[in-house]
């Protein structure tokens, strides 16, 4: 036994060098004082593109409402954070996590739409003075929903709910009118939709890394939400599926390089199937409720949180298609 | 009771799972939604022998919870439901609806769509035509997440604002149907900031919608503004001859729609 004992040590000690090889290289291309926190990996995607990887749970105060996919992308000059945390403790993570690649300032947080999972972390980088980056309609979206996102989230967060603040965009972006920024020799273009996921929905394009960031526009394995236009919504997927990128980073799940074109064609799936058994309900002048009961059932095991959100797509989906 | 006393169970759950004061007022605001509505009146609770209530037990969607009250008694022009209140309480503005009905309308049947944001009880509040007052109450947890009682597409409700449908299936003279009637509206609840211009955005909501048949009223509603975007109203009436089923609106601006269908 005592042999095998010693070969299994040799084992583990080769392996614990080589993975402090590897963490050291990380640390070498950082060499910064904050280190990224421990309990917030972040992957890299490509040169100065780096992104953490939310849970596929709802927001709970014990995993920080740390449920979407928060980026950063690092220029010459500058950095940008794309999504800033589903609470001000995940924006300090990301920031630390920022501050453990480069010491150079945040000058943009872009919110690919309000949704609480994507805009709490915003204070988090007030200390950057950056731009806040966001869709010409996001300021009136995050004021309409400031009132029942507080409630809610002060009681979902209690004592974490501190140093959340609703701060509106500074620099917006027009629906057909894609605006292009420099991080110093590393353009990043934001372009926004008309009403999709949200009313007010914009993506992120990184020309150096070919990477697209489709903010929640794309759900990878978790269920989509829809808290805007179905049918806007499936055009745009469309034009995705004929865009050609190196990297994906969808707002939920996993991002890739070839993935993505398969996920995306299994949330049109997704839609087009609720699209399709909602309107043949209202075509028979079947009820709401019915439609809720009935739709989209063959979708339950494809999705990660189907019984929290499908119910709600196929109401807003009904309302929708009441007025084709 | 038991209604009364699985709701008040649910909500102290309510308060021991979550610290839930933001989410629930502590104090019911029914005893004060009562007498500044009904006065002294008596209610008579859990009126379920002659009313139903139903409503989702979650609001999945914040800004479009679908509620439907039934009666299980006919109309008669001796004994009806004269008026029938829908209160929300804790909505920024509890009192939610109030339905004027006709004698005529055989068993009542009406659903609409309601704003719900946080964990409240839902209340219909039936005034008979004598005057006494009969209640059902369920209790709507809120919805999670990002579900908020905003409009998703307030542009494209305002763009065709007005616009109105009048939907049923193929009726038959002397025979029950539903019908539905939905205009298209943003029903602002005057709750909105408008960041641009630093001021709340005007309240611009249906404040009234009558449905009649061959000119006489079947149905008249008061509404407050937890009343969803695209207004909804689905109810059951009988047109006992050929005629024409109207439906017309006024909102809180003055704006008047209306709509007509052949029988």
């Amino acid at each position: 036994m005592k042999p095998l004992l010693t070969l299994t040590g040799i084992i583990a000690m080769i392996l614990l060098v080589l993975f402090l090889i590897a963490n050291k290289q990380v640390s070498d291309n950082s060499n910064k004082p904050l280190a990224a926190d421990t309990d917030y990996p972040i992957i890299q995607t490509a040169d100065g593109v780096f992104y953490h990887q939310g849970i596929h749970q709802d927001a709970t105060k014990d995993n920080i409402g740390a449920i979407g996919n928060m980026s950063f992308v690092v220029g010459d000059t500058c950095v940008a954070v794309i999504d800033s945390g589903g609470s001000y403790l995940e924006g300090v993570k990301l920031r630390h996590a920022v501050a453990s690649q480069t010491d150079l300032p945040v000058c943009y947080v872009i919110n690919t739409h309000t949704h609480p999972d994507h805009v709490f972390g915003n204070a988090a980088f007030k200390a950057d003075n950056p731009q806040f980056v966001g869709h010409e309609k996001l300021a009136a979206a995050m004021q309409a929903r400031q009132t029942p996102f507080e409630r809610t989230f002060k009681a979902l967060f209690e004592e974490d709910y501190d140093g959340i603040e609703f701060i509106t965009p500074t620099l917006t972006v027009s629906i057909d009118t894609p605006l292009t920024i420099d991080l110093g020799n590393r353009p990043l273009t934001f372009t926004a939709y008309t009403t999709a996921h949200t009313d007010h929905d914009i993506t992120v394009h990184d020309q150096k890394s070919n990477t697209f960031w489709t903010g929640d526009l794309l759900f990878m394995e978790r269920i989509p939400v829809l808290d805007g236009n179905l049918t806007n919504w499936l055009k745009i997927m469309t034009q995705f599926q004929q865009a050609d990128y190196d990297v994906v980073i969808p707002g939920h799940g996993t991002a890739s390089a070839d993935q993505w074109r398969s996920g995306l064609a299994k949330q049109q799936h997704y839609f087009e199937t609720i699209r399709d058994e909602v309107r043949e309900i209202i075509a028979d002048f079947g009820t709401i409720q019915q439609a809720i009961e009935q739709v989209g059932l063959s979708e339950k095991d494809n999705w990660e949180l189907f019984p929290q959100y499908h119910r709600r797509n196929v109401t807003a989906t009904f309302t929708e298609l009441e007025w084709e | 009771m038991l209604n009364k006393f699985m709701g008040l169970l649910a909500l102290s759950l309510a308060f021991t799972s979550f610290n839930a004061s933001a989410v629930t007022p502590k104090e019911p605001l029914w005893p004060s939604l009562k007498i500044e509505h009904f006065g002294d009146a008596e209610i008579r609770e859990d009126a379920t022998d002659f009313l139903v209530l139903e409503t989702p037990k979650r609001a999945e969607d914040a800004a479009i919870v679908p509620i439907t009250i039934k009666s299980l008694v006919p109309q008669t022009a001796d004994k009806y439901i004269k008026n029938l209140h829908i209160i929300i309480d804790n909505n920024p503005e509890p009192y939610s609806a109030n339905f004027t009905l006709s004698p005529k309308l055989g068993l009542i049947d009406i659903s609409t769509r309601m704003r719900v944001d946080q964990y409240t009880f839902v209340r219909a509040i039936a005034e008979m035509n004598d005057g006494s007052l009969h209640m059902v109450s369920n209790f709507v947890k809120a919805s999670g997440g990002c579900s908020a009682p905003a409009g998703k597409d307030a542009a494209a409700a305002l763009a065709r604002l007005g616009k109105m449908q009048i939907r049923m299936r193929s009726p038959v003279i002397g025979e029950a149907v539903q019908a539905q009637v939905i205009v298209s509206h943003p029903n602002y609840n005057g709750l909105q900031f408008d960041q641009a211009s630093r001021q709340y955005i005007q309240a611009h909501y249906v404040k009234k919608m009558t449905i009649s048949y061959n000119d006489e009223p079947l149905i008249h509603l008061d509404a407050g503004i937890s009343v969803s975007e695209d207004p909804s109203l689905r109810f059951t009436f009988m047109p006992t001859e050929t005629g024409s089923l109207k439906a017309e609106v006024l909102d809180s601006k003055a704006q008047e729609f209306s709509s007509e269908k052949e029988i």
